[in-house]
């Protein structure tokens, strides 16, 4: 039958890949008072930094190639993450090496902002779909299109 | 784009399925091995989602610093560590299942002052999740 019937939405499917990269950062902004600045960001102001094992979870959403029954290959999204994150993030200090961040405080929120934007223009077939950044176990930032937009 | 933080707090605490509506031979139905007189317990976890705008200052949607201690008063001391039956008033009126557990979360957590609470969910075992999310509209036309 020509094109396996279903059409549009109901052949869309989101897919999800996995990267970790580790890195360090600190939280200051050079706004406040070294005493607003201990108050707000507590131990995360250390000026010597500290450091984090990031996972990142990106997701695609799309309708499965008719051929090749793939939203995208993977392969090529991983080449995509080593490029545009593991090369800026991995093993780097956050506060003075990734100048995507320049003038912002590299939190979690922020930091998957950047990767977001990053990712976007990059996703050639499917739509990025969701962001979501682990800095730790028990904590994590998710971003999408906002606008009720997933799927 | 929108920007969510998700932060996961734990708590431990025992609860016995059984209401006065039923039988007790339809709370043994109904809820199995459940109902068990003396109760039982589970290693929650509960999962906060909160979002909103990002401040420029910080960085964040909300502070931690400010969200910990939120969780912490409403949720994780009056519960850790309790009968939920017994110990927190709700669960005189309903069934502590964790679907109402869930519920009862949101509400206390919905009043969080600094960013707007999205989404609950509460880890009942490693396979066994509820969540309730704030555009369930759950709340609408609740008294909180």
């Amino acid at each position: 039958m020509e094109g396996a019937g279903l059409p549009g939405k109901d052949r869309m499917i989101r897919i999800t890949r996995k990267v970790e990269f580790s890195a360090a950062h600190f939280y200051h902004n050079p706004n406040f008072s070294a005493d607003e600045n201990r108050r707000v960001f507590g131990k995360c102001n250390n000026p010597h930094g500290h450091g984090h094992n990031y996972v990142l979870e990106v997701t695609i959403a799309g309708e499965p190639d008719p051929t090749t029954g793939m939203v995208l290959d993977l392969k090529e999204l991983k080449d995509i993450l080593q490029t545009e994150v593991m090369e800026r993030m991995d093993h780097r200090h956050l506060n003075y090496e990734v100048p995507e961040l320049a003038g912002q405080i590299p939190t979690c929120e922020n930091i998957a902002a950047v990767i977001w934007k990053l990712l976007e223009p990059k996703i050639k077939s499917g739509k990025l779909d969701r962001v979501r950044l682990y800095e730790s176990p028990e904590l994590f930032v998710d971003v999408n299109a906002g606008n009720g937009a997933r799927l | 784009m929108k920007i969510s933080l998700t932060k996961r707090y734990r708590f431990a605490a025992s609860h016995r399925l059984y209401t006065p509506r039923l039988s007790e031979a339809e709370n043994k139905r109904v809820y199995g091995k459940c109902s068990n007189a003396y109760g039982h317990g589970h290693n929650y976890v509960v999962e906060v989602t909160v979002t909103g705008p990002v401040d420029p200052e910080t960085g964040m949607i909300a502070n931690l610093g400010e969200l910990d201690p939120f969780v912490q008063r409403e949720v994780i001391e009056p519960f850790d560590q309790k009968f939920l039956n017994e110990e927190v008033p709700e669960f005189r009126e309903q069934v502590a299942t964790t679907e109402n557990v869930c519920r009862e979360i949101f509400r206390r957590l919905k009043s969080f002052p600094l960013a707007e609470l999205e989404r609950v969910r509460v880890e009942e075992t490693s396979k066994n999740s509820f969540e309730i999310e704030a555009d369930m509209g759950a709340f609408d036309e609740v008294r909180v």
